[in-house]
C-alpha cells in the first residue's frame, strides 16, 4: 500500500470515526429495509430462505447510496477537492483509498445487521455458510468500487443523490443478480453457487481496473 | 500579460469582474474559455499545478480534523517534496499547534488562516490568494502582509485578489484592474517604487 493512498484512508477512518454520519445512516436505512420486508412477506422456513439473500443485497444496495453520496459531499465542503486536485499525488489512489473505506463501513454494517437479520427471518442455512464469507466481500466490493466511481463523477450535480442510483442500479445489476443467487443457493443448498461467485470477482476486477483508469478524468473534470 | 518572479500582483475588480476565474485558469482547476495561460515555461498543468498554491473563499480544509491533522493530510501528498512542518507554518500564520479544536469549531479568521498555512506548506513558487483578508481583523491581515513579504522575497510569484486593495498595497507590485472579464488598466503598486 503506499503512503498516499494510506494518507487517505486514515484520514477517512479518522473523519468517518468522529462523525459517525456512513455507519449510521446505513445501518438505520438498512435495518428498516429487513424489518418492513420481515413484515410484509411474514418468512418462514424454505421461503424465508429463498427471499432471504435478495432482502440482504437490497438492503445493502439502498444503505449504501447515502455512504456513498456522503463519501464525496465531505471532499466537495468547502472545496476540499480543488486542494486534492492541486496536490501530485495521483487520483487513483484517492479512489482506492475512497473505496477501501467504504468497502469497510459496508461490512460493518452487514456485520451490525447479520444476527437481527438470522433472528428476524429465522434463518437455518442449510448450505455451505462459509460461502458467504465470499459472496459478501465480492458483491460489496462491486457495489462499492462502482458507487465510489458514480458518486464522484455526479457529485457536481445538482440532483447528485437522485443520480446516484440512476446510474449506478442499472450497472451494478449483474453483480446483484450473481450476489442474490449465490447467497439463495448458499442459504437453501439446492445448488452449487461456485460459478456465481467466479462470476463475481470477474466483475470485480474488470469494473475495478476500468474505474481506477478513469478516475483521473473524473477528478479533474471542470 | 506577463508574471514576473519575485512580483506579487493585486487584482482589483467589482463582484463578477473574473479575478477568481482567472485564479482557478492561473491554478490549472479551469480551462480559458477564451486565450490561453502558460504557467512555468509551458509545463503541463499537473505538473504545474503542484508548484502553485491556490487559496480560494472556501477553507479546502475538513472540518473533522484539527489545523494539524489537515495540514500533516496535505504534506503527504507531496511526496519527494521537502514540506514546512504543519506545526511551524501554523505558528508562522500566528496559529497555536497544540490547539486540540477540530477546524469546524474555529472562527471564520482562524480557518483563513489555516487555509494560508495548507497553501504554504509545500513552499510553492506561484502563489494564489483569493479574498485573503476575508473575515480578517487588520492586525491579523497585517501579520499576513508582513508573512506574504517574506515569501516574495524569496523570488516567489504572489497573485491575490481583494476588495481590501489598501491591506494589500504595501506589497502590491502591480495592481490589475478587471472589468467584465478584461484587464482594464495594469498600474504601479508600493512596492514598485
Amino acid at each position: 500500500m503506499t503512503r498516499a493512498l494510506w494518507t487517505h484512508l486514515v484520514k477517512d477512518l479518522r473523519i468517518e470515526w468522529r462523525s459517525r454520519e456512513a455507519i449510521n445512516s446505513m445501518l438505520f436505512f438498512a435495518l428498516l429495509v429487513v424489518v418492513l420486508f420481515s413484515l410484509a412477506f411474514d418468512p418462514r422456513g424454505a421461503f424465508a430462505r429463498d427471499i432471504a439473500g435478495g432482502v440482504l443485497c437490497v438492503a445493502t444496495m439502498f444503505a449504501s447510496v447515502s455512504a456513498l453520496n456522503q463519501a464525496w459531499a465531505r471532499e466537495i465542503r468547502h472545496q476540499v477537492l480543488d486542494a486534492q486536485r492541486m496536490a501530485p499525488s495521483p487520483g487513483a489512489e484517492l479512489f482506492l483509498a475512497k473505496v477501501l473505506a467504504n468497502f469497510l463501513f459496508v461490512t460493518i454494517v452487514q456485520v451490525l445487521l447479520a444476527p437481527v437479520f438470522l433472528v428476524m427471518y429465522n434463518l437455518n442455512v442449510v448450505g455451505q455458510p462459509w460461502k458467504l464469507a465470499l459472496v459478501l466481500p465480492l458483491g460489496t466490493w462491486a457495489l462499492v468500487a462502482n458507487g465510489t466511481f458514480f458518486a464522484a463523477l455526479s457529485i457536481r450535480t445538482r440532483n447528485r443523490e437522485l443520480l446516484l442510483p440512476l446510474i449506478l442500479f442499472p450497472i451494478f445489476m449483474p453483480a446483484l443478480l450473481a450476489m442474490v443467487v449465490a447467497t439463495g443457493y448458499i442459504f437453501t443448498g439446492e445448488s452449487d453457487p461456485s460459478l456465481w461467485i467466479k462470476m463475481l470477482a470477474g466483475y470485480d476486477i474488470i469494473f475495478t481496473t476500468v474505474c481506477l483508469l478513469l478516475f483521473d478524468v473524473v477528478l479533474h473534470a471542470e | 500579460m506577463d508574471l514576473a518572479p519575485g512580483r506579487c500582483y493585486v487584482l482589483i475588480g467589482e463582484n463578477g469582474a473574473g479575478k477568481s476565474t482567472l485564479l482557478r485558469v492561473l491554478a490549472g482547476l479551469l480551462r480559458p474559455s477564451l486565450g490561453s495561460v502558460t504557467v512555468f515555461g509551458g509545463l503541463e498543468p499537473q505538473q504545474a499545478r503542484a508548484r502553485i498554491g491556490y487559496m480560494s473563499h472556501a477553507p479546502m480544509l475538513y472540518d473533522e480534523l484539527t489545523a494539524e491533522e489537515n495540514l500533516r493530510y496535505f504534506a503527504r501528498l507531496y511526496p519527494g517534496r521537502e514540506c514546512l512542518a504543519p506545526g511551524e507554518v501554523l505558528r508562522q500564520v500566528g496559529l497555536d499547534p497544540e490547539l486540540g479544536r477540530v477546524l469546524g469549531q474555529y472562527s471564520q479568521g482562524m480557518r483563513q488562516r489555516t487555509s494560508l498555512a495548507r497553501v504554504l506548506l509545500p513552499v510553492p513558487e506561484l502563489l494564489l490568494l483569493d479574498e485573503p483578508f476575508s473575515n480578517m481583523d487588520v492586525e491579523s491581515a497585517r501579520q499576513m502582509v508582513e508573512l506574504l513579504s517574506g515569501f516574495r522575497q524569496s523570488n516567489r510569484t504572489i497573485v491575490i485578489t481583494t476588495h481590501q486593495r489598501d491591506l494589500a498595497a504595501p506589497i502590491a507590485d502591480w495592481v490589475i484592474s478587471l472589468h467584465a472579464g478584461r484587464v482594464a488598466t495594469i498600474d504601479p503598486g508600493r512596492a514598485s517604487a
